[in-house]
């Protein structure tokens, strides 16, 4: 075993025997069950009969999270439950059923694609083409080397160039990638944590060179470095750094860009990395207990900055547990502010949230068979009170989407939102047994996390102690060996199987590296490197102070300097963070 | 004498920090009683050539989902190469689009394994690779 390994040991703290997942749980939650004398007729005779010819398929039924799940749920799985304190009305606390009081009567959620992929040029044509297509929101996917805050020609960027998204060194490259499209009116979301500040800055420089005022401007910064300590693992500066970065961002977005959303706390990669849905929603509310906290002690009024945080959740396959997770998250929200921390602002109560549907549940195998998960996903999304939704594309187990693959996606989403009669009324499943049940379930396991990270002094100490890596490793670990035994079925890939035919698929080549390279040595020629040196020079003594960053991270990069000189001299003050590995 | 155990080094080199896979496969070959190196991330290839050395291992497990393997693999195969490190078995998990799997086997990687892949057939192609592997 390598040190690595032994020194993490350690520091181990037991996995807990999951909160919730556990198979007594569901049955002996809270209280007994206490079925009605009809329900109890009901097993003797109708039930039993049934049985005694026709034994259930398995001995146990379970989520894709392994929360098990009753034969029949009834007003008896429903003891303490109260209508009108726990669903309550649309628009109204607890929220269960919605944020808003007619939500997709209203108004349709935002069909948000992301997308991005090779230079600035590449992915402004994708954006003017998605907008054409009705989409009416725009997502930008960045790659490695700028999710790191490495310009294109540094040489840890080889080979990764434009690969997982389109790669952004500069300004220069900002004022491309979003050439012919008014920041005025569309609304924008970055995927960026790490150099969130310094790309948000870029975007800002950009509207104000279109003349869009600030005020006015609306999109979402994802912003959320928690969640890549926790499951993504793009970071680059320690935690602590790291967080002030994030208050910078808070704070000058409540003052400045008031309809901006300078931060996405995301559970989207948590689950990816291989969570159960209970993690998912537990350590992404955590998370954003964590920022409100942080904001607070900046000297923040919750209610001034609380507002403009907005969520982004996971839709997986299994879908009334995704339903149960996202009404869940709502409740839990709205208690966590009026009690822990007096919001008096609905606006601060209201969780707001956008979806994805799970790209770790897309097959290589039989890749069409995506477009019904992802609808499926997607549909439990809509049923769930999403405010923006992301659909994935049929071929992205393989590679970044064609334009067929993700035009198809989008039409997905039409279909649901025009086609399918499910948004006619709001929150239909409010008040079923099941859902209702499996809601209260969820919350209840979310809160004991949160209890549990809250005794370790909060997230980012939990973090340090590799507590959510570890519960999201254990439950990873134990749905693969559920697939490998063949106790969970994936069609196409432990079932099902047959021969097929490769699918045609986006290639990223190396001219892109070479085209940024070019543009890169042409930008260091013409701007004034006395300006550049100047701003970073301020910014890095900035950053050895308490100020906020933002101002001073907008200014350098007007002058030009590049995402990575930026990040560079960040690197210099902060230092750089190496996680301990756990396996 | 016991048998000596197969020793792996889990690698994942560049910037990617998708680890799920890395993880899971770590775990997996442990649990199957072999001696499991996991490097963490952000590797260059000379990082993962040198710890091979330092580990003496019999394989190399890169887990790659970032597209950067064309780049990656041919580096760390001239790296070992150099090395005196050619019987190495060196295996690649991920996102690896099928026209490049015969450049990629032609460098010296000794078998890719896909998306979907069960954790048993890897633990049991290391076990053919490796059943007549010297006993210490």
């Amino acid at each position: 075993m390598s040190d690595k390994l032994r020194t993490d040991d350690s520091k181990a703290i037991a996995p807990s025997t999951a909160v919730t997942d556990t198979p007594s749980r569901g049955d002996s939650a809270a209280t007994a069950r206490n079925p009605s004398a009809a329900e109890v007729n009901w097993e003797k005779t109708t039930l039993k009969q049934t049985l005694a010819k026709n034994p259930e398929r398995q001995q146990t039924f379970t989520t894709i999270s392994g929360h098990p799940i009753r034969r029949l749920y009834t007003e008896a799985d429903l003891p303490n439950w109260d209508a009108t304190r726990d669903l309550g009305l649309p628009g109204e606390p607890p929220y269960t059923r919605g944020i808003h009081s007619t939500m997709h009567r209203g108004r349709l959620w935002t069909m948000r694609q992301f997308a991005g992929f090779g230079t600035a040029e590449d992915t402004n044509q994708r954006f003017r083409y998605l907008l054409e297509q009705g989409q009416t929101g725009l997502s930008t996917a960045f790659d490695l080397p700028t999710l790191m805050g490495y310009d294109s020609d540094h040489p840890l960027s080889e080979g990764e160039v434009g690969k997982c998204g389109v790669a952004i060194s500069s300004l220069a490259d900002m004022e491309v990638l979003f050439d012919q499209i008014p920041l005025a009116k569309v609304t924008t979301s970055m995927t960026i944590n790490s150099p969130a500040a310094v790309i948000w800055a870029m975007y800002l420089a950009v509207a104000e060179k279109q003349g869009a005022d600030w005020k006015t401007l609306s999109g979402t910064l994802q912003n959320d470095i928690l969640k890549e300590y926790i499951a993504q693992k793009e970071y680059i500066y320690p935690p602590e750094p790291s967080m002030r970065l994030v208050i910078d961002t808070l704070e000058f977005g409540a003052k400045h860009t008031p309809k901006f959303n300078p931060i996405s706390v995301s559970g989207y990669h948590i689950r990816e990395a291989g969570s159960t849905a209970v993690q998912e929603l537990a350590f992404t509310l955590r998370d954003g207990l964590e920022y409100v906290e942080w904001g607070m002690r900046r000297g923040m009024e919750v209610d001034d900055f609380v507002p403009q945080l907005s969520f982004f959740f996971n839709a997986h396959s299994d879908f009334f547990e995704e339903i149960a997770k996202y009404r869940a998250a709502r409740r839990i929200w709205h208690k966590a502010m009026v009690e822990r921390y007096g919001a008096k602002n609905p606006r601060t109560w209201a969780l707001r949230f956008h979806t994805q549907t799970a790209g770790c549940s897309l097959t290589a195998q039989q890749p069409y068979n995506n477009v019904v998960r992802t609808a499926i996903q997607a549909l439990a999304a809509v049923l769930g009170g999403t405010q923006s939704l992301h659909t994935n594309s049929l071929d992205e187990a393989w590679a970044l989407p064609t334009e067929f693959a993700a035009t198809l996606a989008l039409r997905t989403q039409q279909v649901i939102a025009h086609e399918t009669g499910v948004t006619n009324t709001v929150d239909p499943l409010g008040g079923s047994y099941f859902v209702e049940s499996l809601t209260n379930e969820l919350e209840r396991g979310a809160w004991d996390y949160i209890a549990k990270i809250d005794a370790l002094g909060g997230m980012v100490s939990a973090i340090e102690r590799s507590y959510p890596q570890r519960e999201i490793a254990e439950a990873s670990y134990r749905y693969q060996m559920e697939v490998d035994r063949r106790e969970k079925i994936i069609v196409g890939v432990n079932d099902y199987v047959s021969e097929e035919r490769p699918l045609d698929i986006l290639q990223i080549d190396e001219t892109v590296a070479k085209r940024q390279a070019a543009r890169l040595s042409k930008l260091r020629v013409e701007r004034s490197q006395d300006e550049v040196t100047r701003r970073i020079n301020f910014l890095r003594e900035a950053a050895k102070s308490t100020a906020n960053l933002m101002p001073h991270i907008y200014e350098a990069v007007k002058s030009y300097a590049t995402l990575g000189e930026i990040c560079e001299a960040l690197r210099d003050v902060f230092g750089t963070y190496e996680e301990v590995a756990i396996t | 004498m016991p048998e000596k155990k197969i020793r792996v080094l889990i690698a994942k080199p560049g910037l990617d920090g998708h680890d799920r896979g890395a993880k899971i496969i770590a775990r997996a070959l442990r649990d199957a009683g072999m001696e499991v190196i996991y490097t963490g991330l952000r590797q260059t290839p000379e990082m993962i050539a040198t710890a091979a050395i330092q580990e003496d291992v019999d394989v190399i497990g890169l887990s790659i989902l970032s597209g950067a393997h064309n780049t990656i693999c041919p580096q760390l195969m001239k790296l070992l190469h150099a090395k005196g490190m050619d019987d190495v078995t060196v295996l690649v998990g991920g996102i690896i689009p099928g026209a490049d799997i015969p450049g990629l086997k032609q460098a010296g990687i000794a078998e890719i394994f896909l998306p979907g892949t069960s954790t048993q057939d890897i633990i049991n192609f290391i076990h053919q690779r490796h059943a007549s592997a010297p006993t210490a």
